[in-house]
């Protein structure tokens, strides 16, 4: 039935009961949650790729020319650490197809995991690159939203880390391993989606 | 993975005191956590409400209360009231509560992050109430917290008060996210056999909206949060242009303050419909069951609520009409915000049509509702002026926005809090409540409040600016409105006492009230049909309930009773006859 | 039963208040008599609205009270009324909008004849300025501030020359005469506000704001701070004193301009344009 229908129900005229819901046909509710998790990020990230079109002074919001904006810095290591993260998603990818084929899982999801750590250390030197080349939080409105939004994106990875972390510790636990590293390989896209799109920001403006 | 579960085994059920009534993982227990931590932190901005009404009241006579106290319990009241009481109380107290028992779950989805959202919830009153006690105190900026103000010197709390503000609402969103993460699957996925959208009472569609509404709302004060601690503590210019603050320049350079108040009321907005929904989805579910009659036109009010909810992220710079953004906005925003009345006035509508050929028992509930009714149509009502762009410019900044907004989304919903405590009570407790105290508590609560707000609004008309510590000479505020003030203070006074009779009500009847009927209103919703009264751990004993209708089935023609049971089999077929 | 009567009386009690209270809108000085007519117009259908849904609940709650026999009716919904209602709310909405967007769009609008002056607020004093004879207001930004430049003009700027500087709270306006009123904050957000004009506008440190009126009553009115702005807030009072064309002019023939506050600088051996920072092109004032 469409949400549509569903919504569309003149529930008082059916009295009895509707066998088909409540069913098992749900979807898992940690696949749910993690959709709904997508959406909060999406609006948080949404919310500061906004911020940082209107400091720099988005034509028509009435905010003038604000002073002191300059292009972000794009030092090789950015390229580096994206390349990391896409290696990362990709062997995601490879374990939850090998999970879901019912093979060992455990070579992939744990270099995974490695490139993860690998992408947020790369981070961190990036960092330390950008307040040595002079952007600092203080110096930089543009490098200002690159700490913010990098930290808050670190911390998202951190967040799939503990996840990987569960999922290695559970690996050997039955059934619902396929599900658990799906749902983590699913996150680790959307970080490398939400990254993609604040890079693409960074580069084009 | 079927997430309808007869059996209690996945429950982690606790053996010893602690395990059950403080780290516990029952939904029941945590609303209560929620509800009492809630009401306390509450009742110390009606304490600062009520200094702030003696300094209007009668200036000068408490030497205690200076320009910046004044502000401190301003900022404070507004803050603790809209987000760590009624968001709090309205979310993580009775949607806590009321949504695994109504949709006939075990408890939420997640019972352990339920725990957690609590415990952080705790954690960000902590850090509020800490606040008092740094030096320079709390912050001063007004609720709404717009740089460069907050973080300057002349604003009290610039320096600790602000950030141990800030930090306090991000770690509330932290908390609230978990929850409302845990409210809206636990109505997608625990819903029990027969249990379809269109089954569920309204106060849970209520609650569900709102809290997909708080999930995408409170990310942008948590950002705007973020990035003030940055420009107080790092000396990043995301707010603050350059300025002078004491002489000096602050080094700042090229900020937006305009940023911010986008991204203050696309989150603060939405809060006013966060507040509102539960609130109007409750009310429907008082009215209903107290009239004997079902909530007229159930499609619609269900509707209305989605409808509200979406169309609530696109009104948001009404509260920025003066504020220097691009004026052609004002065309725009006024517009949409004119048209969310549409759904609001049917919602209206609908609660007075459910009244209409009803069975009224005017019961405390009820009570509260028609209050709620009352103040409702009377806040909606001058939110028209505020929100119809070029009557706003006379009127904003002025007592005409507390009167509105205090008798919108601080009477109202508070009127449908106190009308659902009553309502639930002998359910959560076992134990019914005094009569005469809770009526009294009604009667000197809801004429007290219209006397309050009432003449704010007249006197906004006149120009009075709000956040005035003294209104000092003018040459247009006659003396009349210094005895308004004072007569305001008054009522304040009763209404604040009045209080003291709903908690001795709540408290006494605890130990002492008479038991209660495990159904004393006769409702037809789930949550009246449980087991045990109070529900036990796991609600619903062996077996799930099965449902067979919708919440509304009252005063049915033929029916035995007035009301039939949601889990109640259809006649024609007996139990034995549906398969689950 | 006596909540019924109590909604009654309070609809009563409502309107009472509304014709016998002491407080209503201040006499209006200015040309924006449409704002006051769109409010009127939202006031009298809202109060309308608030009439009859009162009444009509009131004695729905008498006339429907629960009373032995009395059996509630069962319609689950009535889709032919709902969408009536909807209708006429919609058109009572449109109504209201109307009236105001025109207003607004009136607001928005300023008239090619509008005299500039400008307002500066900081914690918590006002300071205007006027254009001098050049009809144009000097460059200025927080930049150039000291102690000799209190209004951060920059001194290379012809325009600025001048400019004629109040440094008092006290503003005066030519009567009958179109003004846009030019906005800046020197520290953070303050809103100018004269009740008898109806009109308001924030300060926003960082950027120019403005809006625009007509003064058509002479006397003088007092000048508000309407956002909050730190402790001193309620004492941001100024006054604006509306007078004919000839006063007018004889006063602002009194007061100091930029250029003169320039030579006497330099008469003590301050050159300001030396001493302040290069201008930049962003945040200039708007002219």
């Amino acid at each position: 039935m469409s949400l549509v229908s569903r919504l569309a129900e003149k529930s008082w005229e059916t009295p009895g009961a509707s066998p088909a819901v409540g069913g098992s046909d749900r979807p898992p509710a940690a696949k749910v949650v993690l959709v709904l998790y997508f959406g909060v990020a999406a609006v948080l990230f949404g919310l500061v790729t906004s911020a940082y079109l209107m400091r720099m002074g988005m034509p028509g919001m009435g905010h003038g020319e604000m002073g002191g904006w300059r292009p972000l810095a794009e030092p090789p290591l950015l390229w580096a650490n994206t390349i990391t993260l896409f290696l990362a998603s990709f062997a995601w990818e490879a374990a939850r197809i090998s999970a879901r084929r019912g093979r060992q899982a455990g070579i992939w999801a744990f270099s995974a995991g490695l490139l993860g750590i690998i992408f947020l250390i790369g981070q961190l030197m990036l960092w330390r690159e950008l307040v040595a080349a002079g952007h600092g939080l203080r110096d930089d409105p543009a490098a200002a939203f690159f700490y913010l939004i990098t930290a808050l994106h670190g911390v998202h990875v951190l967040g799939g880390l503990y996840f990987w972390a569960r999922a290695l510790l559970g690996l050997g636990a039955g059934p619902g391993v396929a599900l658990r590293i799906q749902l983590t390989a699913t996150y680790w896209h959307f970080l490398l989606f939400v990254w993609l799109v604040m890079l693409g920001l960074f580069v084009a403006t | 993975m079927a997430t309808i579960a007869d059996d209690l085994t996945p429950l982690h059920h606790p053996k010893t005191w602690i395990g059950k009534y403080v780290w516990s993982q029952d939904h029941k227990v945590i609303a209560i956590q929620y509800a009492v931590t809630a009401v306390s932190v509450g009742i110390l901005a009606l304490v600062l409400s009520f200094l702030m009404r003696l300094q209007l009241g009668f200036p000068g006579e408490f030497q205690f209360i200076q320009p910046d106290n004044y502000l401190q319990f301003v900022t404070m009241h507004g803050m603790i009231m809209v987000v760590y009481l009624l968001t709090a109380l309205l979310l993580g107290g009775f949607g806590n509560y009321l949504i695994p028992l109504m949709v006939g779950a075990r408890d939420m989805v997640f019972p352990f992050v339920n725990m957690l959202s609590y415990w952080v919830y705790l954690l960000s009153v902590i850090v509020l109430v800490a606040s008092l006690f740094v030096p320079g105190g709390p912050t001063g900026g007004g609720w709404t917290l717009y740089p460069p103000q907050t973080i300057l010197e002349g604003t009290p709390g610039a320096s600790w008060g602000i950030i141990m503000m800030m930090a306090s609402l991000a770690i509330f969103i932290v908390a609230f996210t978990m929850g409302g993460l845990n409210y809206v699957t636990t109505v997608l996925q625990a819903r029990t056999r027969g249990m379809t959208l269109m089954r569920m009472p309204c106060s849970v569609w209520g609650i569900f909206v709102a809290s997909i509404m708080g999930l995408l709302a409170f990310p942008a004060l948590f950002v705007a949060a973020v990035m003030t601690i940055l420009d107080s503590v790092a000396g990043t210019s995301f707010f603050v242009p350059t300025i002078i603050s004491m002489g000096e320049q602050t080094g700042h350079e090229g900020g937006s303050p305009i940023l911010f108040q986008h991204l203050f009321w696309f989150f603060g907005h939405p809060e006013v419909y966060i507040v509102a929904l539960p609130a109007f989805g409750i009310v429907s579910d008082l009215i209903s069951v107290h009239a004997r009659k079902n909530i007229f036109g159930y499609r619609m009010m269900v509707w209305a609520i989605v409808i509200i909810g979406a169309l609530s992220f696109f009104v948001w710079a009404h509260h920025m009409y003066v504020s220097g953004m691009n004026p052609y906005f004002g065309f725009f925003f006024a517009t949409s915000t004119l048209i969310i009345a549409i759904p609001t006035a049917i919602k209206v509508y609908n609660w007075l049509l459910t009244l209409y050929r009803g069975d009224i028992h005017l019961s405390v509930p009820m009570l509260f509702a028609i209050a709620f009714l009352f103040t409702f149509i009377h806040g909606g009502l001058s939110g028209l002026f505020l929100g119809n762009v070029s009557v706003d410019v006379p009127l904003s900044d002025t007592f005409f926005v507390i009167g509105h907004f205090h008798m919108v989304m601080g009477v109202s919903p508070i009127l449908v809090i106190f009308g659902a405590i009553y309502h639930w009570y002998p359910k959560i407790t076992g134990r019914m409540w005094n009569n005469t105290l809770a009526r009294a508590h009604f009667w000197i609560t809801f004429l007290g409040a219209y006397a309050i707000f009432l003449p704010m609004h007249y006197i906004g008309m006149l120009g009075v600016p709000r956040r005035y510590y003294a209104l000092g000479e003018t040459m247009f505020i006659p003396d009349s409105v210094h005895y308004a003030n004072m007569g305001i203070t008054i009522a304040a006074g009763f209404v604040f006492a009045a209080q003291f009779l709903f908690f001795t009500n709540m408290i006494w009847s605890l130990f002492r009230g008479p038991k209660a009927d495990p159904n004393p209103w006769g409702a037809a919703s789930l949550e009246w049909h449980t087991p045990d009264t109070p529900p036990a751990h796991g609600n619903w004993g062996d077996k799930l309930p099965t449902v067979y209708r919708w919440a509304y089935d009252y005063s049915v023609p033929g029916a035995p009773r007035d009301f039939v049971p949601q889990n109640e089999p259809p006649p024609a077929a007996g139990p034995g006859d549906v398969k689950p | 039963m006596y909540v019924a009567i109590g909604i009654a009386l309070l609809v009563v009690g409502s309107i009472l208040f509304h014709l016998f209270s002491p407080w209503w809108m201040t006499p209006i000085a200015s040309n924006w008599g449409s704002i006051d007519t769109a409010l009127e117009v939202t006031l009298y259908i809202c109060a309308i609205a608030f009439i009859v849904l009162n009444l009509f609940m009131a004695w729905a709650i008498w006339r429907y009270r629960h009373r032995p026999g009395n059996v509630a009716h069962y319609e689950p919904e009535n889709a032919k009324l709902e969408k009536r209602l909807t209708l006429w709310t919609g058109v009572g909405i449109a109504a209201m909008l109307a009236p105001g967007l025109i207003a607004w769009h009136e607001y928005v609008t300023v008239p090619d004849d509008a005299a500039i002056v400008e307002a500066t607020g900081q914690q918590w004093q006002w300071a205007f300025r006027y254009p001098g004879p050049d009809g144009v207001l000097g460059a200025a930004e927080v930049a150039h501030i000291n102690a000799d430049n209190p209004f951060g003009i920059d001194p290379r700027d012809p325009y600025g020359r001048d400019d004629i500087l109040i440094e008092t709270n006290e503003l005066h306006l030519p009567l009958g005469r179109p003004v846009k009123m030019v906005l800046r904050s020197k520290d953070v957000l303050h809103d100018f506000y004269v009740p008898q004009f109806r009109a308001k506008m924030d300060l926003v440190p960082g950027i120019v704001t403005y809006f625009w009126m007509t003064p058509t009553v002479a006397g003088s009115f007092d000048i508000l701070c309407a956002e909050l702005c730190g402790v001193g807030h309620h004492q941001m009072r100024g006054t604006v004193v509306v007078e004919q064309q000839a006063d007018f002019d004889r006063w602002l023939a009194e007061q100091m301009t930029f250029g003169q506050v320039l030579a006497e600088a330099e008469a003590r051996g301050v050159r300001l344009a030396d001493a302040a920072p290069a201008a930049r092109p962003s945040g200039r004032a708007a002219h």
